[in-house]
């Protein structure tokens, strides 16, 4: 019994899918807006396997990477800044938990006249989202640096430059991790609500929309199921890159 | 106050004797120490010598500024007024250790342990292969069984504080600071550590000063035990305990001891009572 544990999350997974097909079998709901789930795993395969699907899929990885690597390359020094001053942080806190509140989604029409409808205003709203949630993230855990941790390095002889990069760097990199994390889940679904509207080509956020227009359901669905696994997998990425870095997180 | 007195006159004699006075010159002059938190008044103008090549426990009522007062002289917190000299030089002009109550806050979670005790030498700026080969005498020198490629986290709290103590001793300080080292730790582990820091101040005879909250301990390791009076603090007494080292469990039951320690208890006492 004790070796089957590892698959408890695979019955989820199992019992979903049953009583999906339940579902399709009893008629619950209209055959038109809920195809079996093999029809639609069959439509991820093939949208997948060099489909439309698959195209579309690495369009918003693309943009998501590339909001988040702008979004940290901005927000981690801001963040080290701010938070190794005090007085800093808290003159910009308002500012900054403003906007973190403020839904990036509304910042679209601004987003669109300055940059219009291509590419540079889905990734840009998206890294405006994750810069404030990951400058968030950074800032407190250099301000939340154990203190014990940052005399210790003082009374060893560190220069306050030496307790910046030696101390408080590596005791913000938990903090960070919580903060990129949060910020590329958040560009995803700025992405993909991007990709539905503002006159876009490509991309899940499209695909899904699209399919929905043209009442291609299985299609729709496969969609829906990229566009999660894909941020399940991006988590899972920091996660397993956090795990290798950062070791000593939560220890 | 009365400490101060008699190392003043040695230290007006020292120019004309310098090899044999050098000796019972204090290493440490502590003179007009002032620092208030807040309205509370910790020290008020307080004057203390620290003698040479002694252990120093430190023991008073709670919150008399038994931590302060070795945090300021390893200038963890700056003083209001005052000074304090080792050897008539700036605590920046001489080597020192401190070891933290927590452990697991002080130590660096991101290095192993080996390269925890060799920090301090990379802030000097020594080259590798010297702090390898500093780090594993000092090592050898205690002559534990401790794996040393660990993280501080996969270690036990008392082989944490080992690995602290470590990361003091290695730059070969001049004096050592211990604020309250063991009372994170269980009692077995707390009886080998003080074996442990026994050990040590025999073998090096560093200047040692030792914050406790427990009488016994205070005693026990030390030539001298600092009696604070509750703040504004005021040396209640100096007392002095000479059994000669090492010192074993049998201590704990010697006539001297518990003479020593029953004093020690007696000025605590007073101290606790007087508003």
């Amino acid at each position: 019994m004790k070796r089957l544990e590892p698959l408890l999350p695979v019955v989820g997974v199992i019992g979903l899918i049953v009583v999906w097909y339940i579902a399709v079998w009893a008629r619950v709901v209209d055959p038109l807006l809920l195809p079996s789930p093999g029809k639609t795993f069959q439509a991820l395969w093939s949208g997948m396997d060099g489909g439309a699907l698959g195209f579309d899929f690495l369009k918003t990885v693309e943009r998501t990477i590339a909001s988040t690597l702008i979004a940290a390359v901005i927000a981690i020094p801001l963040g080290i800044v701010l938070g190794s001053s005090e007085k800093l942080y808290r003159s910009l806190e308002f500012v900054i938990d403003f906007f973190r509140s403020t839904p990036a989604s509304a910042m679209f029409p601004l987003f669109l006249v300055l940059f219009g409808v291509g590419d540079e205003t889905k990734i840009s709203v998206a890294a405006f989202g994750a810069v404030l949630v990951i400058v968030f993230n950074v800032a407190y855990g250099v301000m939340n640096a154990r203190k014990t941790r940052l005399l210790a390095a003082k009374v060893m002889g560190a220069s306050r430059l030496r307790v910046l990069t030696d101390v408080m760097l590596l005791e913000s990199l938990p903090q960070t991790f919580v903060g990129l994390r949060n910020g590329v889940s958040l560009a995803l679904v700025i992405i993909v609500v991007a990709e539905m509207f503002i006159g876009s080509q490509d991309g899940l956020g499209h695909r899904v929309f699209e399919a929905q227009q043209l009442f291609n359901m299985a299609d729709m669905y496969a969609a829906i199921f990229a566009a999660g696994a894909l941020g399940y997998g991006l988590n899972l990425l920091f996660l397993l890159v956090e795990r290798r870095f950062v070791h000593w997180s939560g220890k | 106050m009365s400490a101060v007195q008699p190392a003043l006159t040695s230290m007006t004699a020292a120019p004309l004797v310098p090899a044999a006075a050098a000796h019972s010159l204090p290493h440490v002059t502590i003179r007009g120490l002032s620092k208030r938190f807040g309205q509370a008044v910790i020290y008020d103008k307080f004057d203390l010598d620290i003698p040479r090549g002694k252990l120093v426990s430190v023991f008073g009522p709670n919150g008399c500024g038994k931590s302060t007062l070795i945090n300021m002289i390893a200038g963890l917190i700056a003083v209001d007024a005052g000074e304090i000299l080792f050897d008539g030089k700036t605590l920046s002009e001489i080597k020192f250790g401190y070891v933290f109550q927590n452990y697991r806050e002080a130590l660096f979670p991101w290095l192993r342990a080996i390269d925890n005790i060799e920090y301090p030498l990379k802030l000097m700026q020594l080259p590798k292969a010297e702090r390898r080969a500093r780090t594993e005498k000092l090592v050898a020198s205690f002559g534990v069984k401790l794996d040393l490629n660990r993280y501080p986290y996969e270690m036990s709290g008392g082989q944490q504080q080992l690995v602290s103590i470590m990361r003091a001793l290695v730059v070969e300080p001049e004096i050592l600071f211990l604020d309250e080292p063991f009372s994170a730790l269980d009692y077995e582990m707390t009886l080998f550590m003080r074996e442990q820091l026994q050990r040590i101040f025999l073998e090096t005879g560093t200047t040692t000063v030792l914050v406790s909250h427990d009488l016994e301990e205070a005693v026990y390791l030390a030539d001298r035990i600092l009696l604070l009076s509750r703040h504004p603090a005021r040396i209640a007494d100096f007392a002095a305990y000479d059994s000669p080292r090492p010192r074993s469990a049998a201590n704990l039951s010697d006539a001297e001891f518990v003479r020593v320690k029953a004093h020690c208890l007696d000025i605590f006492q007073r101290e606790v009572r007087r508003q």
